[in-house]
């Protein structure tokens, strides 16, 4: 057991932090946010520079060799600042989807250019009526000439506005909520027969509806193994929960940082409201909180590659609860402790309240995972 | 960074859990598992069998007799120790009075007391606590004054836990009432508990039990070379011995075994006709609970490694955390576990019977510990500074609050 971070590690969270710190104040950032993708090309590139985008490839196609627990402390850097751009997506979700089910071809086409900041894509898999389901899967691809037909509709996918390949869930085979019958292809986002509609997410985040009208793909661009898809999409959400819960530390830090700030500045009644005792049980209540789910975050990263499925996505389960939770408080209660300045928008503590919030709902929120675990009680 | 065990702290898990198997006599083990506590001399018995192994004290420096464990391997002992269940070690013994003897004291109170101390030769208490001096320890009162090669003890002390059982007593006492600041009129005495004029008497708590005590001095002569470290130097002492390492502050061993109880006897009662382990709310209360743990088994973790690194020696104001979070679900498992008992666990009739002879016990053999397990733990949160002062701790020490 080992809790030390290596001296890469270090360096890798070192160069962040100054770039994010130099780039990424709160007035930049709501610059960005104007931005027609949402977020800042510029700075894409130069993730590229740092190696940011193939840390978790593998040296063969123009990654780092990067592991979850490396991925982990770039997320929370990327929490603390709120970045904007299409990181889960691309690398996280993508990337996932890609090195876990992608050909040799496939691979060597894409992950090289993710890396190197020229392609970016996204996973459009939940649909509007599935809720949390992973198997709820309406969009249909029936076999049409050498390839495939795509039918259907995605929801919330996220920076599906701007990415310009998707990674698409469609079925193959079986009905509604079945676990056979899903299979996974790489869409050019520019397909004739593709709609997209952008709009910012509550945090500023951007995603969009996706609809698809008679899409021709080859047979190509199947990604995995025909009617199998499933397990990979598990996996790919699971890296999806470890990557955000990750970056909900950051933005926990973030809020605790600045609520312990004005709790000691903060004036009234002739003294600084953090001196009274209600106020600061409620502030050692909400680093608590934190360090629960700090230590959720890291479970979550060091378990993304346990090879007992059982034991992973019961592990997985267990730190979206324990960070949505932990979330919730610290976010909830920074608001509280600022008082009113905590409810403008002018302030950042409402944009990270919201980022948090946004996490919550994605890959299933505590409520779901809760139930999942509830069912494997033994 | 790696969550997992390396193979040489897996293996040594194996060993721990092995020998208390192998060693903790079944009738001890039996009785643990329905949720009795140990008997006194089932507590004597095992400290010694510890001892004998040469792990009792298992915080200790080897030189005095401990096992050299790293913090980890102390970790995982303890675990192993709650989980089995096995009598827990004597902790004014083992992790208060040790370790302060053998930062401060002399050479002959080493010499003395320490073997006595983790062969449970003598059964320590600790005089802290004033009626009028609870989470404000140092506005204590009890005086000792000096006289010759005696100081002269008189004053009251309250909640002591185990004062019946105890054969010596660690006390803070007011040396010089005149001190500018409270806190440097203090010393730390070792008070024989035969003394003339030291007198026990129980409080009874809400469980029915008796474990905690008032104890009254009443001109007690103590022996100077009893003192330890400088006198009215006391209260450093006293801080050194609170913010001691505490590895085993969480007590998560306690509240897996309840949680793992409630799944059990989930099993054998009913809800609405099915398995009350069949029950959604149930399960989900399980969950919850099960999330909580292994949150607090990873932040215990993390305690516990960066403490090795800072070389082992320094009070950890994050072990608030650990004391926080880890009474919090002591007393929710213990909930739990009353809750799944229900109206079984509800009968005191095992105190009435305790009086008389052999009669046949009444109910199933899960329930009797139930309700007092629950009630003993509403303490959990108040005893070793109330969860609200581990708060203010954390606001000063951590916050800057």
């Amino acid at each position: 057991m080992d809790f030390d971070l290596t001296e890469d590690q270090r360096l890798l969270t070192d160069s962040v932090s100054r770039l994010l710190a130099d780039n990424y104040g709160f007035e930049q950032r709501k610059q960005l946010l104007k931005a027609p993708t949402g977020w800042s090309e510029t700075l894409w590139a130069q993730y590229a520079e740092l190696g940011l985008l193939g840390l978790p490839f593998s040296e063969d196609f123009g990654g780092f060799g990067g592991s979850a627990v490396d991925v982990m402390l770039l997320m929370q850097s990327f929490g603390r600042h709120l970045v904007l751009e299409p990181y889960l997506a691309t690398v996280v979700l993508a990337g996932t989807a890609l090195r876990l089910a992608g050909s040799e071809e496939q691979q060597a086409e894409l992950l090289p250019a993710i890396a190197a900041g020229e392609r970016r894509l996204a996973f459009a898999h939940y649909e509007r009526q599935a809720r949390y389901d992973m198997t709820d899967l309406l969009t249909t691809a029936k076999p049409h000439g050498d390839g495939f037909l795509l039918e259907g509709a995605k929801s919330v996918v996220l920076h599906g506005d701007s990415a310009d390949t998707l990674i698409v869930s469609a079925r193959t085979a079986g009905g509604r909520d079945d676990a056979a019958g899903i299979s996974l292809f790489l869409v050019d986002a520019a397909s004739p027969g593709i709609a997209r509609r952008g709009y910012a997410l509550r945090d500023g985040s951007r995603a969009a509806e996706l609809s698809f009208s008679a899409v021709q793909v080859p047979r190509e661009a199947l990604l995995g193994e025909q009617d199998n898809a499933l397990p990979v999409i598990r996996r790919v959400v699971e890296a999806g929960i470890a990557a955000g819960a990750a970056e909900v530390v950051g933005a926990m830090e973030a809020m605790q940082a600045m609520t312990l700030d004005y709790l000691k500045t903060r004036v009234q009644f002739g003294k600084p409201i953090g001196e009274n005792q209600a106020l600061q049980h409620r502030a050692a209540e909400m680093m608590i909180a934190l360090e629960q789910g700090r230590s959720m975050a890291m479970l979550a990263a060091m378990m993304l590659d346990e090879p007992n499925d059982a034991e992973r996505e019961r592990n997985i389960s267990m730190a979206k609860v324990g960070v949505g939770q932990a979330g919730r408080f610290v976010s909830q209660n920074a608001v509280q402790l600022h008082g009113g300045i905590g409810m403008t928008e002018e302030y950042a503590i409402g944009h990270f309240f919201r980022r948090v919030m946004v996490f919550e709902h994605l890959f299933g929120d505590t409520a779901y995972h809760l139930d999942r675990l509830a069912d494997q009680v033994a | 960074m790696d969550l997992r065990f390396t193979p040489e702290e897996v293996a040594f898990r194996e060993e721990v859990r092995s020998f208390i198997a192998e060693n903790l006599p079944r009738e001890t083990r039996e009785r643990m598992r329905l949720g009795y506590k140990p008997k006194k001399q089932e507590i004597i018995d095992w400290m010694r069998i510890l001892n004998r192994k040469g792990w009792s004290a298992f915080n200790w420096p080897k030189e005095y007799g401990g096992p050299g464990w790293s913090a980890i391997q102390r970790m995982i002992f303890l675990e192993e120790n709650l989980a089995a269940p096995a009598p827990e070690l004597l902790s004014f013994n083992i992790t208060m009075l040790g370790p302060v003897l053998i930062q401060f004291g002399t050479q002959a109170q080493k010499d003395h007391f320490l073997p006595r101390a983790k062969n449970l030769d003598d059964w320590w208490c600790q005089g802290f606590s004033e009626p009028g001096a609870g989470s404000d320890l140092a506005s204590l009162r009890t005086r000792a004054e000096r006289d010759g090669d005696h100081y002269v003890v008189n004053g009251q002390k309250i909640w002591t836990s185990t004062a019946h059982n105890a054969d010596w007593c660690f006390c803070l006492v007011r040396t010089n009432p005149n001190a500018a600041k409270r806190q440097e009129g203090i010393s730390f005495l070792l008070i024989d508990m035969k003394t003339p004029g030291v007198e026990v008497r129980p409080i009874i708590s809400i469980d029915g039990s008796h474990h905690l005590n008032e104890v009254f001095f009443t001109d007690v002569r103590v022996p100077v070379e009893n003192l330890v470290g400088e006198e009215n130097k006391g209260w450093s002492v006293a801080k050194y011995l609170l913010g001691n390492e505490r590895t085993g502050i969480a007590r998560l061993g306690s509240s897996k075994a309840a949680v793992r109880r409630s799944k059990e006897v989930a099993r054998e009662v009913r809800m609405n006709g099915r398995p009350l382990i069949e029950d959604r709310p149930f399960r989900t209360r399980v969950a919850q609970l099960e999330v909580d743990m292994k949150a607090l088994e990873i932040t215990q973790l993390r305690v516990v490694s960066a403490f090795a690194k800072a070389g082992g020696n320094k009070p950890d104001p994050i072990s608030s955390v650990l004391k926080v979070k880890g009474t919090e679900l002591l007393q929710n498992s213990s909930e739990l576990l009353m809750d799944v008992g229900g109206p079984q666990a509800m009968p005191a009739w095992q105190q009435e019977l305790a009086a008389l002879s052999n009669e046949p016990e009444i109910g199933p053999d899960w329930a009797p510990q139930m309700a007092p397990a629950y009630l003993m733990l509403r303490a959990a949160s108040i005893y070793g500074g109330t969860n609200e002062i581990q708060k203010n701790i954390l606001n000063k020490a951590v916050l800057g609050l």
